[in-house]
């Protein structure tokens, strides 16, 4: 519960800059991370690494997203693998998955969460 | 209780074959089992012994393997030779010393080559073909050969040219008779054959009697024939058929034919009951089987036999299909017609060099043999007609004309097919086995394959398979899901057609009405891509853009690094040479690796997202258009000269090429779509690899469709000739219109065509004859795509709003850091 107290909200971009039903790339403190925007849904927006576990570049902004069962999801633009955003995790190969942050928008801004 | 003592001498693929059996059959448990081999190594596939010369290695032919004989329990004598049966004491000894007693005994001893007694025939670099010690020993001989001679010119004589072409010697066929295979085709069938193989560069010498082999002159050898000819040779390679190998029979006192041959009866069994003999040694009925398919039925009948089982060996089908050198030769029971009171019907193409001839019954009701050459087709069908009786159409002639004349060929439905009919000649099996597969579990072509074995042998019953299969399983009712996915219970068909209908604009419209859920990386392009081909908005409109793959959101290749590759238009491959230098120095500025592509463009790669509008800045200041070469789309017309140019050229190939593809630059469609056009029938823009070909003619132009290179490469067809420029571009929009209408989501042309009912010709009725009365709506679609053209690039330069996205970090102007690039000659490549 503690850990929730002492998350830290840091501004990453405007809320502008996001492209509604997609995703962008944002950089903060040398870590890549793929912003996923989606106005009209319950949780509208995501946050999670921008680096392709399976082909190793940094690439996951740019794939498509929808959902698989209810469950937003993007799919990697090189081999088409689907992540959960909600987790992160990989629908086809377990063993690899995305990071994901805590994200929020802040009046025109997008803030994401950190512990530090 | 001990076990029956089995020793089977020989183990060609008919004595692997056997084992085989015994073993599938569960009957090897009861037997202990001693196997001869006198090669140096186990079984393997002499009827592929050609490809040896073309790569294959003896592992790649091998058939036994010793780890699998070692599973089998199987003792093996590898490399020793029995030569010596005592049938009183029941055993055989070997050439090594070894004794073996059998309660049975199987001889699968083979055949070996006839060597005609000419003098001189015993002479060095005077070889045979059956061995792969004899391949060796040819492959050694031909190292300082420049010129090679078959003598025979039957089946086996062809394939062992085959192999001295492979080799690389100039290569002649010495045959005794007036024409090639004597045995298995007619004097016309032979005629084509022999015109097609000289024009592989081998040459034919028909009715010649070699007399004597001496010393040549400028060759090693010179064979002198009896009219006096001669021809000289660094190599000769006896293949004049083959003769039973039955030395150790003979000496052991079985009953032999006068001709040679172990005589057995219809369970293969020998004048000895305990002594079977099967494959090329046996003599049935006075015949000898020279094929590897009768050999497997002697094999089974044996392995039935000592199973107390009931097969019999009742003779074979000798027909044949196979390749020779690269030519379609088919031979089907009485070829030559000398049935009494048998007709003959004969179609013979010398443009196209195909010939086709059946022999049918004097009542015309059943097909009794067939000859094909140039052109295997038809042979699946005529094969079914004549193993099964098949009563033939009531004119017969059908059966080998051409499919333009009218009716079009028809071709025997799986449905006819009674459940006895054989559809694998090679291992045997029925309808009525592949149903039974069907029915105990197997869902597919690869599970019939496993269950019955069926399309294992040679592979040439394998389309005649697959179409039983899929018709079985589609009376079975086995249904195959067609939904689009998840979100739309829709074919891509019905999508297009409900888009150009409601007048859809968008996916989101198109999902409240028609989906549900959020929509997926396979509904999104799916309709990105036919909003396209429907109304053809730009795609970045803000409705569009997250619909797009991401090569289409970008407008550019993503690579295996996540940078892009560019790459503009150069429409029909002109380009001047200023604008040369501009994608040279584009290239250079950036550090972008430089390669020509196959559809005559330059392809620029290891671009950064935020780099490309500045490069296309520049290349569309240059007066550069995208190339589309990132959609499911029409992208490029390759073409050769032409008449401008080109001493050969019949029309202005490079003119049409630059008009067909700005007419169709950025039209969307299922799958992407390339087209060429040649100036002349030479082809050098290799159109009929293309989806839409166009090669030009004294008259106008030709035009081939459907064709595509790639995983699966399939020749265009010719759907129309001597067109005018006019009525050339008609028929690709329809064509073109008629595709992106009804074809599936990632279907290529090809596929698309060869799953319409009717294929080529049904296309031709909805296209040329305008069956449907569709032919004016698709060209006004098309039209309307047309008329809607702009380069996707110039419309996002001119827009700030849609140049937002193509930032690496929205939030940071830097590159990614992580992309990491070397030098390889002279270009910049990933790490």
């Amino acid at each position: 519960m503690n850990a929730k107290l002492d998350l830290k909200w840091k501004q990453l971009c405007a809320l502008d800059d996001l492209v509604p039903h997609s995703g962008v790339a944002a950089l903060i403190d040398g870590q890549q991370i793929a912003l996923f925007y989606l106005p009209d849904q319950p949780r509208p927006l995501y946050a999670v690494s921008n680096h392709d576990p399976v082909s190793g570049a940094n690439v996951i902004a740019r794939g498509l997203i929808g959902d698989l069962k209810g469950e937003p999801m993007v799919a990697s633009p090189l081999y088409k693998q689907h992540y959960r955003l909600q987790d992160g995790a990989c629908l086809e190969q377990p063993e690899v998955g995305l990071t994901t942050w805590p994200v929020r928008i802040n009046d025109k801004t997008v803030e994401i969460g950190s512990m530090d | 209780m001990s076990k029956t003592k089995l020793v089977v001498i020989g183990n060609g693929m008919v004595g692997h074959h056997f084992l085989e059996t015994l073993v599938e059959r569960g009957h090897s448990d009861s037997y202990e089992i001693t196997v001869f081999c006198e090669e140096p190594r186990l079984a393997y596939d002499r009827v592929h012994l050609s490809s040896y010369f073309s790569g294959a290695s003896a592992d790649d032919l091998a058939m036994g393997k010793p780890e699998l004989y070692r599973q089998w329990g199987l003792n093996v004598r590898l490399g020793d030779k029995v030569v010596g049966i005592d049938r009183e004491r029941k055993t055989v000894t070997s050439q090594h010393g070894e004794l073996i007693t059998y309660d049975k005994l199987v001889l699968a001893t083979g055949s070996y080559p006839f060597v005609p007694p000419v003098p001189g025939h015993d002479r060095e670099h005077c070889l045979v073909y059956r061995t792969i010690e004899d391949l060796e020993a040819i492959s050694a001989s031909a190292e300082n050969a420049k010129v090679g001679v078959v003598v025979g010119g039957g089946l086996l004589g062809l394939e062992a040219a085959k192999a001295l072409t492979d080799l690389g010697l100039e290569t002649h066929v010495v045959e005794f008779a007036p024409r090639l295979m004597a045995v298995q085709l007619d004097e016309d069938g032979g005629a084509l054959l022999r015109r097609k193989i000289e024009g592989l560069g081998v040459q034919v010498h028909t009715g010649k009697n070699t007399q004597l082999i001496d010393d040549g002159e400028s060759h090693v050898h010179r064979m002198n024939f009896a009219d006096g000819e001669a021809l000289e040779t660094d190599l000769i390679l006896f293949s004049a058929g083959i003769r039973p190998q039955d030395e150790l029979a003979r000496q052991s006192g079985l009953e032999i034919g006068e001709r040679g041959g172990i005589v057995v009866n219809s369970s293969c069994q020998t004048s000895d009951q305990d002594i079977y003999a099967i494959g090329e040694c046996a003599l049935w009925n006075g015949r000898i089987f020279g094929l590897v398919a009768p050999g497997y039925s002697m094999a089974k009948t044996v392995a039935s036999h000592l199973a107390d089982g009931d097969e019999q060996f009742l003779g074979a089908d000798m027909s044949t299909k196979l390749k020779l050198l690269g030519v379609d030769v088919g031979s089907i029971g009485d070829a030559q017609g000398h049935t009494p009171g048998a007709l003959s019907y004969r179609y013979s193409d010398d443009a196209a060099e195909v010939y086709r001839r059946i022999v049918v019954s004097a009542d015309g009701k059943q097909l009794l043999g067939a000859v094909l050459v140039g052109d295997n087709s038809r042979y699946d069908t005529l094969l079914q007609y004549a193993l099964n009786g098949i009563e033939l159409p009531a004119d017969p002639a059908s059966l080998i004309l051409p499919e333009s004349s009218g009716a079009g060929a028809p071709t025997l439905g799986p449905d006819a097919l009674p459940d006895s009919a054989t559809l694998c000649s090679c291992l045997n099996v029925s309808k009525g086995q592949v149903c039974c597969a069907i029915d105990s579990g197997a869902i597919d072509l690869a599970g019939v394959k496993d269950a019955t074995k069926a399309s294992t042998g040679c592979g040439g019953c394998t389309a005649l398979l697959k179409s039983v299969v899929d018709n079985e399983l589609e009376k079975r009712g086995v249904e195959v899901n067609t939904d689009l996915c998840e979100h739309f219970a829709h074919t891509r068909e019905e999508l297009y057609h409900i888009v150009r209908i409601e007048g859809i604009r968008s996916f989101r419209e198109l999902l409240s009405k028609h989906g549900k859920g959020l929509g997926c990386d396979i509904c999104k392009p799916v309709a990105a891509s036919i909003l396209a081909s429907c109304w053809n908005d730009h795609i970045m409109e803000p409705q569009h853009v997250s619909l797009q793959d991401t090569n289409d959101t970008f407008m550019a290749n993503m690579q295996k690094n996540g940078t892009y590759s560019i790459v503009p238009r150069v429409p029909g491959g002109e380009i001047t040479p200023d604008k040369l230098i501009v994608l040279g120095e584009v290239a250079k500025e950036y550090g972008l690796y430089t390669k020509v592509t196959g559809g005559q463009r330059i392809d620029l790669f290891g671009a950064q997202l935020h780099q490309l509008p500045e490069i296309w800045q520049k290349l569309i200041d240059a007066g550069f258009e995208t190339g589309h070469a990132y959609g499911k789309s029409m992208r490029t017309v390759k073409s050769c000269v032409g008449s401008t140019w080109c001493r050969y050229g019949v029309q202005d190939s490079v003119g049409m090429a630059i008009q067909i593809e700005h007419r169709y630059k950025g039209l969307r469609a299922p799958h992407k779509i390339k087209f060429a056009v040649s100036g002349c029938t030479r082809e050098c823009a290799e159109a009929q690899s293309k989806d839409i070909g166009v090669i030009a003619t004294e008259n106008g132009w030709n035009l081939y469709v459907c064709g595509n290179g790639g995983m699966r490469p399939r020749h265009a067809d010719l759907f129309a000739t001597d067109l005018d420029d006019e009525t050339l571009i008609k028929y690709i929009d329809r064509v073109l219109m008629f595709y992106i209408k009804t074809a599936d989501r990632l279907q290529r042309t090809s596929v698309w065509m060869e799953n319409l009912e009717g294929g080529l010709d049904y296309l031709r009725e909805v296209v040329i004859d305008d069956k449907l009365g569709l032919g004016e709506e698709l060209e006004a679609q098309m039209a309307h795509i047309v008329s809607r053209y702009e380069c996707e690039w110039k419309a996002t330069l001119e827009d700030p709003e849609k140049l937002k996205r193509f930032r690496t970090f929205v939030n940071d102007d830097a590159a990614d850091p992580q992309i990491v690039m070397v030098q390889e000659r002279g270009q910049l490549r990933p790490a």
